[in-house]
């Protein structure tokens, strides 16, 4: 579904990715783990056409073939099926509930299976339906999480791209947003999650990457990282 | 009420339509990109030079409104195309310098091609009836003005509103990178903006030459500043800010001359931008706009 | 460091004996036409490096120097104009002010605190907020004094203009004024406020961290470069011996924004070298212009120049730093400078 290989971005003069290889398989959960500015959401941002690539390859799957990514504008990038839900939300705050989810379908051309969809957003989190007239500012932030996750479900994607949706949240809220994106993974979509919270992501994700300082350090299953000692000790806060 | 004071009203009310429709267009822009289009009111220039141009060729009147707008709406792609694109993300003040530089070319290009003499321009005889509305009469003019703005202000709001563009622009405007992740191409809406809004101006410069009579290189300068005051009144970056901002702004103008003794009249573009300093001592973000962060 | 401040001292004097020595040849020796020339273009130096010090080095955006011009211009001319047509010239002028007729240093002083005042005046409603709010209310600036001087017609003659202004300015007033202005400038720079300039222009949020109180030192940048532009006002009316409401007007604004931009922002030389090129040009151009009949051909010109200058090096001749030949002149260690 998603291959990257030695993937080199710089953003300004800093040169944050030195090297990037991981592939994500479809129908996957993967995961990316790591230290702040390991470079975990610029490598996102690549992914989704927000920044560009200085080298190495960047390819998915679309319409049956491995297809390169690097030289695709976002917008083009979101019409071949990977929807990035950034990082913070991001909401648009001065739009309603309803509009936002309807944005996020912008770019689809199937238009009529627009209302199917809404639907199937509200039974997921139906809280959206309550607040569909409200401004998306007035929502709390685990509300707007599942708004922003909706909004990215919107686009039917195939590849989903999550930048650290416990971010800020209660852990309840953080309990049923992956209950959600668990459920989301099961019905067939491939998604890619960057998280702070590593245990939680590694105890969900079929696969883990750890990223330090651009570059991937540890990959291997979601046990498989989470029973490592290396792994145990630099991110669970468990003590060797 | 008394005839003189509904004269007045009306009077008012055109005025203030002429610029509505100017900082309606100036809102737009600033609301997606941020920046000041000092140019902005050149195109008030060009779309009222366009109609003369159009009347010189013999051009039936109902084609006129249709070719201008038109016009207006190229001019503001060429606008973003070549001044606003490349400088999208350089840090403010090149923007103003930029446009600014962007507007003394077009105000000099226009003195240089078209000379600074003043040309005349005339509407239809039929335009300079009276109507009678209670105790006064208003000319044809005037209220076609006032009705031609509420129209396009409304089908603007449908656009901006309810249409798939619309709802882009609106996102776009608020937050440009995520807009990007939702497959917009911003770029295309970024300059649909500019189309709608200088396609605004245009009109309004039609429009104004033909309430006035007269048209020259340097008319779009006064409009343009007076967009901005309006937009500052009304609250930057609201659409309906906006258009109350030149409601008032041209009630406030009329008004002013129309209850002060005559001497002071000359007075009513100090008075107007003598307001904009007031306005932003007391009420920075104006009457609806949203409170932005304070500064930069 | 004291032996580089000294030298700092005598290389700075030198300068200016030189440049004496140098006006002293150039008013001997040269044509009423070619000394005038060099006035002006000396004004526009002082107007561009103390816009260097609001726009350039504070970071606002300020387009309203023509305004304070006119100001303090109108208010030095009507001090020092001839007592015998004052009161026919200027009806309705009160008799203590019609009698008088000052010399020109107090009336060009008087000149520029009237524009002191009208820049504390916007400055104090503007500068807390957005750059661009500064911008168009100094560009309503100009305006307002336009319309309110044209419209005292009893105290400026309006629209018809004030004539027969006495002819004070000689090229060793502008020179001394322009030196002056041209210190300051540089004193502000390489001393603590001018950091603090430099600071608010480049991150706001972190100059306030540090301390600095970023609305005072704006106003000052604001009300120092309307004081020098006061001055120039009043030095180019009793120069050219005329002038109209609109004299200095958007135009010149414009020419100024330029020669700041050009120069690069910040940088004192840089400003002085832009204004001396683009004002001679502009001399330059005029005569062409009349022979072709294309009015503003010249601005349309500069214009583009600007554009082109804006795309292919944005930090313009030498960015916020001084040219590196001129080590001897600094007093304090080098400024960090970003371009």
């Amino acid at each position: 579904m998603l291959e990257i290989t030695d993937l080199h971005v710089r953003r300004g003069a800093t040169h944050v990715l030195r090297g990037v290889s991981l592939a994500v398989a479809d129908g996957e959960m993967a995961t990316l783990i790591g230290p702040n500015g390991a470079g975990k959401t610029t490598l996102l941002m690549t992914i989704s056409g927000l920044l560009p690539v200085r080298s190495g390859t960047l390819r998915s799957r679309i319409d049956g073939e491995m297809r390169s990514l690097e030289r695709l504008p976002a917008d083009r990038i979101v019409a071949a099926g990977i929807v990035h839900c950034p990082e913070g939300r991001q909401v648009f705050a001065s739009l309603t509930v309803r509009e936002n989810l309807l944005i996020g379908a912008y770019r689809r051309h199937a238009r009529d299976d627009l209302r199917a969809d809404l639907e199937r957003c509200f039974a997921l989190f139906p809280i959206l339906a309550e607040r569909q007239a409200l401004s998306a500012g007035s929502l709390s932030g685990g509300e707007q999480m599942m708004l922003a996750i909706s909004r990215a479900l919107m686009a039917r994607p195939r590849l989903l791209l999550l930048d650290e949706p416990s971010l800020g949240l209660a852990p309840r809220v953080v309990e049923t947003i992956f209950e959600v994106i668990l459920e989301i993974n099961r019905a067939g979509t491939t998604v890619l999650l960057v998280e702070q919270n590593a245990e939680l992501a590694l105890e969900v994700a079929d696969r883990g990457y750890v990223m330090e300082t651009g570059r991937i350090v540890h990959s291997g299953t979601g046990q498989a990282l989470l029973d490592d000692p290396a792994v145990k000790q630099a991110y669970l806060g468990i003590a060797p | 009420m008394s005839q003189y004071y509904l004269q007045q009203l009306i009077n008012g009310l055109m005025l203030g339509s002429l610029y509505a429709l100017v900082a309606i267009g100036f809102s737009m822009i600033y609301g997606i990109v941020r920046l000041i289009n000092f140019a902005h009111g050149d195109v008030l220039m060009i779309g009222a030079f366009m109609t003369l141009a159009l009347i010189a060729a013999g051009t039936p009147w109902l084609l006129v409104a249709p070719v201008v707008l038109l016009t207006g709406a190229l001019a503001g792609i060429t606008i973003e195309r070549v001044v606003f694109r490349p400088i999208r993300g350089a840090p403010q003040v090149t923007g103003f310098i930029a446009t600014l530089a962007l507007s003394v070319m077009i105000e000099n290009g226009g003195l240089m091609l078209l000379s600074p003499q003043p040309r005349n321009f005339l509407f239809p005889d039929l335009m300079r009836t009276r109507v009678p509305i209670g105790p006064a009469t208003v000319a044809l003019t005037d209220l076609v003005i006032i009705v031609t703005t509420l129209i396009l202000v409304g089908v603007l709001m449908v656009i901006v509103r309810r249409s798939r563009l619309g709802i882009a622009m609106r996102a776009t405007a608020e937050n440009l990178a995520v807009a990007r992740l939702m497959g917009i191409d911003v770029n295309r809406t970024i300059m649909a903006a500019f189309a709608l809004g200088s396609a605004l101006a245009a009109i309004a410069g039609l429009l104004w030459g033909g309430r006035f009579g007269q048209i020259d290189p340097l008319m779009g300068l006064a409009p343009g500043l007076k967009a901005f005051v309006a937009c500052v009144i009304g609250g930057v970056g609201s659409i309906p800010g906006a258009m109350l901002g030149g409601y008032l702004l041209g009630l406030g103008e009329v008004l002013f001359v129309g209850l002060l003794p005559p001497e002071y009249a000359g007075y009513r573009d100090a008075f107007v931008f003598a307001t904009l300093i007031l306005v932003l001592l007391v009420l920075p973000n104006g009457l609806l706009g949203r409170s932005e962060e304070e500064r930069a | 460091m004291r032996a580089n401040v000294r030298q700092g001292w005598l290389a700075g004097v030198g300068l200016v004996a030189l440049g004496a020595v140098a006006v002293a040849i150039v008013q001997a020796v040269l044509s009423d036409y070619l000394v005038t020339l060099i006035c002006i273009v000396l004004i526009y130096v002082m107007l561009t490096v103390s816009l260097q010090v609001t726009n350039g080095l504070t970071g606002l955006f300020s387009l309203g120097h023509p305004a304070f011009m006119t100001i303090g211009a109108y208010v030095a001319a009507v001090l020092t104009y001839p007592a015998q047509r004052k009161s026919f010239m200027m009806p309705e002028l009160p008799p203590w002010l019609a009698t008088q007729q000052w010399d020109l240093l107090p009336a060009l002083l008087v000149g520029a605190a009237a524009a002191m005042l009208s820049a504390l005046i916007v400055g104090f409603c503007v500068l807390r907020l957005k750059g661009h709010y500064l911008a168009v209310a100094t560009l309503g600036l100009i305006i307002i004094v336009r319309v309110v001087i044209n419209n005292l017609d009893g105290y400026t003659r309006g629209g018809l203009g004030l004539s027969g202004v006495a002819r004070l300015t000689d090229l060793w007033w502008v020179y001394a004024w322009t030196v002056l202005a041209v210190y300051v400038a540089w004193r502000i720079k390489h001393a603590s406020l001018g950091r603090a300039m430099l600071a608010i222009r480049e991150n706001e949020m972190a100059a306030r961290c540090m301390g600095i109180d970023v609305f005072r030192t704006r106003l000052l940048a604001f009300v120092l470069g309307a004081f020098f532009a006061g001055i120039a006002g009043g030095l180019m009316v009793h120069l050219v011996t005329v002038i109209t409401p609109g004299s200095y007007g958007i135009a010149l604004a414009f020419n100024l924004v330029v020669m700041v931009v050009i120069g690069g922002t910040g940088s004192i030389t840089g400003g002085i070298l832009a204004a001396v090129a683009i004002s001679l040009l502009g001399e330059a151009l005029k005569p062409f212009e009349e022979t072709v009949e294309l009015y503003g051909l010249s601005q349309v010109l500069i214009a583009l120049g600007l554009i082109l200058i804006l795309r292919l090096r944005p930090q313009g001749l030498f960015g916020s730093a001084e040219p590196v030949f001129l080590p001897h002149l600094r007093a304090t260690p080098q400024v960090s400078s970003s371009s």
